[in-house]
């Protein structure tokens, strides 16, 4: 298995998610974009849509109203306003 | 003196008085807990927000800088947001808070500059009403629970004011939870936002940032809703703050009580012996005189 990504998402209520996995999907201002482990560092805004956490064969999916990813050498983290939990 | 009865009264009452602060201790103590956790689950967002913005802010110079990071380039009119709590009985809570308040008010009058200000919480209203009323714009409650809907209520607020160019200079007070038996009264510039010093820049390895759409649109968009978080996260300390200095005064009030009890139970006690004594005596010295 490759090296995992570090990924949190937080809320100004409170962390909704924080953990390594192997991919995170989120919706970009400028288009949708995936992060995998590694990924050169980056800081973009989010349009509203779904952040979808690929770990091993499970996911998580999250609904957003727009937000914040940057991306660094420690991880992705994304700030956004609400969230919420969407099953699949 | 008074009466026996008098005394069995005033017990009486005191021990009601003494129940009552000593329930008002454990419900303020059950939601501090709460309360805390609050503060707590709302800090990551508020110090990786910080940290973002540090990050941008360093690399924003220039005429074409967001102008609520770098302020209009004046300080003449000052908008002061003071944040308490809806309720009392907390000892020096809102009134420390609102006395730091005061003194900014007065040194920025001074100095001559335009004060607005905005209340949070109805002991803040009620308590700079006297001697600030004409400058009081708007006044808000602080709600049972501070959410996030509160928060984006007061920080559009003050993004409005901003925008129609009625204010320089915005600073928040409110009472920083230190613990839970130290609240300190801040003062937290919002606008220009003050950027986080000292912390120490990600080691990005060699790599350089890549941002999309760019900095300054990046920027514009977290700044005003810095604003909010850093209300929130004000009112949720706040919150935190409020409960722990009520536990506190709460506490200290029913030991009072209790204080009072025993010295009034002594002093019931000695005034019933020495009625004792006096009827004794006078039964006596009735039997002497047969």
């Amino acid at each position: 298995m490759a090296e995992k990504l570090h990924f949190s998402l937080v809320s100004p209520e409170r962390e909704v998610f924080a953990g390594d996995v192997d991919q995170v999907d989120a919706p970009g201002s400028e288009g949708d974009f995936g992060v995998l482990a590694g990924h050169a560092p980056f800081m973009t805004a989010l349009r509203e849509g779904f952040v979808t956490v690929h770990d091993g064969d499970r996911l998580h999916r999250f609904e957003l109203q727009g937000g914040f990813a940057d991306v660094s050498p420690l991880g992705l983290t994304i700030l956004a306003e609400q969230v919420r939990d969407v099953e699949i | 003196m008074a009466s026996l009865k008098e005394m069995r009264n005033q017990i009486a009452s005191v021990k009601a008085t003494q129940k009552i602060t000593k329930a008002m201790q454990m419900v303020a103590a059950a939601k501090l807990r709460r309360s805390q956790e609050a503060a707590q689950n709302a800090r990551p967002y508020a110090t990786r927000m910080a940290s973002v913005i540090a990050n941008l802010a360093a690399g924003v110079n220039g005429p074409g800088a967001p102008r609520l990071l770098v302020g209009t380039g004046q300080d003449r009119r000052h908008l002061i947001v003071v944040a308490t709590s809806d309720r009392g009985l907390a000892g020096g809570f809102n009134s420390s808070i609102v006395r730091a308040a005061r003194e900014r008010i007065a040194s920025l009058i001074a100095q001559g500059k335009d004060v607005k200000l905005i209340t949070v919480g109805k002991k803040a209203r009620d308590q700079l009403r006297r001697g600030f009323d004409d400058k009081i714009v708007l006044s808000f409650e602080a709600g049972a629970n501070p959410s996030l809907a509160t928060a984006q209520e007061i920080g559009g607020k003050v993004l409005e004011l901003f925008e129609a160019g009625e204010i320089d200079v915005v600073t928040l007070f409110y009472s920083r939870f230190k613990s839970v038996v130290q609240q300190i009264p801040t003062a937290k510039q919002l606008i220009p936002a003050e950027v986080a010093q000292g912390a120490a820049p990600i080691d990005l390895r060699g790599a350089i940032y890549d941002y999309e759409p760019d900095e300054e649109t990046i920027l514009e968009t977290l700044l005003p809703r810095n604003i909010t978080v850093q209300v929130l996260s004000a009112l949720l300390e706040n919150q935190a703050g409020f409960f722990a200095a009520q536990m506190a005064a709460m506490d200290n009030a029913t030991r009072n009580a209790g204080d009072m009890i025993t010295a009034y139970t002594i002093k019931m006690n000695r005034t019933r012996q020495a009625q004792i004594t006096k009827e004794l005596i006078e039964i006596i010295s009735g039997a002497e005189a047969l």
